[in-house]
């Protein structure tokens, strides 16, 4: 057991100490005090997410993939604007009140999201972390608001499959056989607002913790397996925030990762135990949760969407009812482009992991103080 | 769960593609292979019925090919219009994507998809993007062939069809 | 009887090609290049022809097909025009298709979409 790591100098710890404590390099615990809440969460899923086990969790269910819209491109945006509009009209929040808007997809330039950021007028940031920009944004929103540098923040992401299948693989109307290791892009998109949480916390879900993924590979090249090349990025990530003093296994009602699927999981699962961490049935994956075995996605879900919608439709109103307390969020992406994979290069992955504690959460056994 | 942020899984690299290589599910070998050959003999079969007619009408074997592969281009460009024969392909692979409907299968696709981007720059520059290896690989390997009978026949040799 | 022959060869070289993409994870693409190029050496060696003989449209319809057409082109014209023909006699063989194949991509942009 080794100490709590030490802030550099007092005047550090005196500026930043009462919001956010740097436990370790990548490893953020927030103060109870300054733990943003997740006022309210928005999603629309496309016809096979809506079709699938979870479709009745979601806020609007499109029932096409061209929504009217002229390209895939646009109706990706169409998306995102019905997920931004739709939470910022949950909460009563209008634009101009926002501070800050973060978000991503899988698109070059993360071109759905400028376009959108563009029309709703909010301060806004992209950030591409690919199918791991849910945990990424939150994360950097959650930090931006217990800072107090936000008091209104938007976070959001978005995919389609066939603007992604256009970009990294080929056109729709192409006949190509699906392999077994594939994973459907999701289709929809998913927002969240943060601010900060009463005082005392109150009803309001929080997050809580933060522990930021490194960028890693296991010799994974074929971006049909993205499951497999995701899982040592999954591992990564869990197994150093439970190797934190202050998380333990049996403080979390779920573990959600997104997107491993069916092959991935297992994988994940192994590289976990070898480095002696079994989460056992707590641990569960977007990618297999948002469809059912019977639909046309092989795998399993993936895209940006995929563990964003199955957080926000499905883990956070189980949340929100007190029927799961504390939840560990890992969204997991593959960082490649269609040019490195051709080149024979590997699947870079990353995982960023957010904590979140409902009204439900127990109190936790996991200290600061190791 | 001690010192902060260290525990490592170690597994390296080659241990860890041994693990995915078997966890790759298993194709259903027989069933593929089934569906391919059901499907590409089916197209075969449409083909030879345009082959009878083209020959009932009078052509040889030889000036009824060109007519054919117009027929069977034209069929599998529709179906792909229609938006049908990516369905067949995900049934049937190879059996979709081996007889000459696929050829047009990827030419017709790149071109309904890229036309959005601009009819010279998207659709024009694009429609061969799927197609274009097998014509590269095509014309090369049938040039080089016939350049070897060719050579070979200044020196007295006579090697290759037509030689 | 044509139809039989059409169908048993058509359908053999379409569940081999299957075949190899399962076995070797190659794609489509790379598989569909392997196939035209296997066609092309096949009917430079004689071995192509009579399986056309035989089969019909069962050997002439897949890709290996296009392959022998390609290079039953080049070595007529090869032989005819000398080494000019090797340019130009693969294209005439297979002209008509080709130019099918963009005409029809053309047309089907102007009256179809991308679906769904």
């Amino acid at each position: 057991m080794s100490a709590a790591p030490a802030f550099a100098d007092r005047a550090t710890e005196a500026a930043v100490g009462r919001s956010a404590r740097r436990l370790a390099p990548g490893a953020v615990r927030l103060a109870p005090s300054a733990a943003p809440a997740l006022v309210a969460w928005y999603t629309v899923a496309g016809p096979e997410e809506a079709t699938g086990p979870l479709g009745h969790a979601f806020d609007e269910r499109v029932p096409d993939y061209a929504w009217g819209e002229s390209s895939f491109e646009r109706t990706e945006r169409k998306f995102l604007r019905h997920a931004t509009q739709g939470v910022l009209a949950r909460a009563g929040w209008t634009p101009e009140e926002v501070d800050l808007h973060l978000g991503g997809d899988l698109l070059d330039e993360i071109t759905t999201h400028n376009f959108v950021a563009r029309e709703l007028g909010i301060p806004f940031v992209g950030m591409f972390s690919a199918c791991a920009t849910g945990g990424g944004v939150l994360a950097m929103g959650a930090l931006a608001v217990a800072a107090g540098a936000a008091e209104r923040l938007l976070c959001s992401v978005s995919s389609h499959y066939y603007t992604a299948e256009r970009q990294y693989r080929y056109p729709v109307e192409l006949g190509v056989e699906r392999l077994a290791t594939n994973q459907r892009t999701a289709t929809g998109a998913a927002a969240f607002l943060l601010a900060p949480a009463p005082p005392g916390g109150g009803e309001a879900i929080r997050v809580t913790a933060v522990t930021w993924g490194r960028v890693r590979d296991l010799g994974v090249k074929d971006p049909n397996n993205m499951g497999a090349a995701e899982g040592p990025a999954a591992a990564d990530t869990l197994l150093r925030h439970f190797s934190r003093p202050d998380a333990v296994p049996e403080d979390y009602d779920l573990v959600l990762t997104g997107d491993l699927a069916r092959v991935g999981l297992p994988l994940a699962r192994r590289l976990c135990r070898e480095g002696g961490l079994d989460l056992g049935e707590r641990w569960q994956d977007a990618g297999v949760l948002l469809y059912a075995p019977d639909q046309p996605v092989q795998a399993g879900g993936s895209g940006a969407a995929c563990c964003a919608l199955v957080l926000a439709g499905h883990v956070l109103t189980a949340m929100a009812r007190g029927e799961l307390g504390r939840v560990l969020f890992v969204a997991t992406g593959s960082l490649h482009s269609k040019t490195t994979y051709q080149q024979g290069d590997v699947l870079p992955v990353v995982a960023h992991a957010v904590e979140l504690e409902g009204p439900a959460a127990r109190p936790r056994r996991g200290g600061e103080e190791a | 769960m001690g010192a902060a942020l260290r525990v490592e899984h170690g597994v390296d690299r080659r241990r860890y593609q041994e693990w995915v290589r078997a966890a790759e599910p298993r194709p259903h070998v027989a069933a593929a292979l089934l569906r391919a050959f059901l499907a590409g003999g089916m197209i075969c079969t449409v083909g030879q019925g345009v082959l009878n007619l083209l020959r009932a009408s009078g052509l040889s074997e030889k000036e009824a090919a060109a007519p054919l592969a117009v027929a069977m281009v034209f069929l599998g460009s529709a179906a792909t219009a229609l938006g049908v024969y990516d369905n067949l392909a995900k049934v049937a692979g190879m059996g979709a994507a081996l007889p000459i409907t696929g050829f047009s299968n990827a030419m017709t696709a790149p071109a309904m998809e890229y036309k959005r981007e601009g009819y010279v720059l998207g659709l024009g520059s694009r429609v061969f993007s799927v197609a274009g290896p097998v014509l590269v690989y095509g014309f090369a390997t049938a040039w080089l062939l016939a350049m070897v009978s060719w050579l070979l026949s200044r020196v007295g040799i006579h090697w290759g069809l037509a030689g | 009887m044509s139809y039989l022959w059409a169908f048993a060869v058509g359908g053999a070289l379409c569940a081999l090609a299957e075949a190899v993409v399962l076995v070797t994870r190659l794609t489509p693409a790379h598989v569909m290049v392997m196939f035209v190029v296997l066609g092309a050496v096949a009917g430079a060696f004689g071995l192509y022809e009579p399986l056309v003989r035989l089969a019909g449209a069962g050997a002439t319809v897949p890709l290996p097909g296009f392959g022998f057409a390609l290079v039953q082109g080049a070595m007529e014209d090869v032989h005819r025009l000398g080494w000019v023909g090797a340019f130009s006699g693969g294209l005439r063989a297979t002209g008509a298709g080709l130019k099918a194949a963009v005409v029809f991509a053309l047309a089907a942009s102007l009256v179809a979409n991308p679906r769904r």
